[in-house]
């Protein structure tokens, strides 16, 4: 291939890259500074309410890896389902949330939390005292519009105005 | 003749060389099988199935709804593709009916998709030729301002699960409009910047261009879609051939090329995220009101019978094959991948060319492994 004038492309590429000099990166330090994190995110454990949740099993069906372990018994006195058993093998879960939807009780939530590593494959596994709403077990917003409501707003890069173009 | 210089003679052979499986250049676990010449390529056999995860086999034991966090792991770098695809094609199947908002939820979605898949593409295809690290990097900081968008709709950044079988999951939330409008003002000057950065650089110019020419007839007979067969100079677009969701409400362009070389793949592509803003443009401005899911059972039970639904991915004609046997789950759940069928025009395209050339035509057709294995 045969230019006229060979070298002006390079040049005009070189000057991107050298405005991008200029730039502040758009880059975040991320254990110590954090971003908020979707409303709706889809975080790393389930988190089950108690008193709602009537032991019906649709989260269980609606789950199609199969992580969701419930198994009932029948309270005669007040006729209605006890939940014996409700265990979440979080190891296995993709966190697809289709167990969420399908509560039709707003008995289950996905939590707002997104660290999840763990030295021991069994802390993966969470049983029924592990899946309970605490201070530090946040629940997330997704399929709650009201909840997600409460949720600080998720910081954008689209809002970040550093690292624009010069003169725009 | 009769002169006293003896004719120096070197005997060459084919020799045979393993590119992949695990070569930072193949993108993903695939293993090009090539013959060579000195540096030339005589022969090139794809082999792949590294990644197979028999997905098609597993879709068969699910219900219609469990399968579509399935699909998000074909192409792991357009979930929203493939869950348009599935959707479109179990609703065809059943006969489901989606209301107009999440018809128009799903173009956004689909379109914001092809235009961070096509960044990945030509930032990866940059990558290729030698131009390392830096455009790539432009490209994914763009990526992430779509990934932030899908993020505050469906709380995740790769795998989606967003589309349902008659609409979407959820609406979007009231941050999202705003947020999309921001982003699609930004965009073109971002486009430009790539275009300043590389498109008429000479070095990229004098690699790309006229390498790895997929002439139009072969493009068609192998049945190669996407980009890769709009740069050989065939206007076919499924959004505008077969228009499905409410494509043909929206104007825009088909770009296409003329040579089939790899840069008119790289032009494509590019061209393609301009048009793909200007339907985005147009989405936002006709989106209306209402449900954003049908009342569609639980446990979809579709009519016996078969269904393909198809539609265009960023990198080709994506479709879903369902046969339904009455029951909850699919009888035969068969995926056609376009990187699968682009693939098979790779040999012709490669024979001839140098290994560095090799390492550039494999990164024009834009390859996903997760889609070519399943």
């Amino acid at each position: 291939m045969k230019f006229e004038r060979y070298g002006l492309g390079i040049a005009k590429g070189l000057s991107v890259t050298i405005r991008h000099l200029l730039r502040r990166p758009i880059t975040t330090q991320y254990p110590e500074q954090r971003l908020n994190v979707s409303r709706r995110i889809r975080g790393n454990e389930l988190i089950w309410n108690k008193d709602k949740c009537t032991g019906c099993g649709t989260c269980a069906k609606a789950c199609h890896i199969g992580a969701i372990h419930i198994s009932t018994s029948t309270n005669l006195v007040d006729n209605k389902y006890e939940v014996q058993k409700y265990e979440v093998d979080t190891g296995y879960c993709i966190f697809c949330g289709l167990c969420v939807e399908a509560c039709p009780f707003e008995a289950l939530f996905l939590s707002y939390d997104y660290e999840c590593a763990r030295y021991r494959r069994n802390d993966l596994f969470q049983d029924r005292e592990k899946m309970v709403e605490t201070s530090e077990r946040k629940v997330s917003g997704y399929f709650y519009p009201g909840r997600a409501a409460k949720l600080p707003r998720q910081s954008l890069l689209v809002d970040n105005d550093r690292g624009k173009r010069n003169g725009r | 003749m009769a002169t006293s210089t003896k004719e120096i003679v070197i005997n060459t052979e084919p020799f045979v060389v393993n590119i992949g499986p695990a070569h930072p250049s193949t993108h993903g676990v695939f293993r090009m099988r090539t013959t060579l010449d000195g540096e030339v390529i005589v022969d090139m056999e794809p082999v792949f199935g590294y990644l197979h995860r028999g997905l098609e086999k597993l879709a068969e034991e699910r219900t219609y709804t469990q399968v579509i966090p399935l699909t998000d792991r074909l192409d792991y770098l357009a979930s929203m593709s493939n869950n348009l695809a599935y959707c479109l094609a179990v609703e065809k199947l059943a006969g489901i009916a989606v209301p107009e908002r999440a018809e128009y939820i799903r173009v956004i979605m689909a379109e914001l998709q092809r235009v961070a898949s096509h960044l990945i593409a030509v930032g990866a295809f940059l990558n290729d030729c030698g131009a390392f690290m830096t455009p790539i990097l432009y490209m994914l900081r763009e990526r992430e301002r779509i990934l932030d968008l899908f993020d505050m709709v469906c709380g995740q950044r790769l795998t989606y699960n967003y589309m349902r079988v008659g609409g979407v999951s959820q609406d979007v939330p009231d941050e999202f409009i705003p947020a999309l409008k921001k982003f699609l003002k930004e965009m073109p000057g971002w486009i430009d910047e790539y275009e300043r950065l590389l498109k008429e650089n000479e070095i990229l110019l004098a690699r790309s261009k006229g390498v790895g020419i997929l002439s139009r007839g072969l493009a068609i007979n192998i049945g190669a879609s996407g980009p890769v067969l709009r740069a050989s100079g065939v206007p076919w677009d499924i959004r505008r051939a077969d228009p499905y969701s409410v494509y043909d409400r929206f104007e825009f362009d088909i770009p296409v090329g003329l040579a089939g070389d790899c840069y008119d793949r790289y032009r494509v592509r590019v061209e393609e995220m301009r048009q793909s803003l200007r339907i985005l443009r147009q989405a936002i401005k006709g989106l209306p009101r209402g449900q954003v899911r049908s009342e569609v059972p639980h446990l979809i039970r579709p009519p016996i019978g078969e269904a393909y639904g198809h539609l265009e991915g960023p990198r080709g004609e994506l479709g879903f094959y369902l046969v339904s046997d009455g029951s909850i789950a699919p009888y035969r759940f068969h995926v056609r991948a376009p990187t699968f069928i682009n693939l098979t025009a790779l040999a012709d395209m490669m024979r001839g060319w140098k290994i560095a050339d090799a390492i550039l035509i494999f990164g024009s057709i834009d390859i996903c492994m997760g889609e070519v294995d399943r």
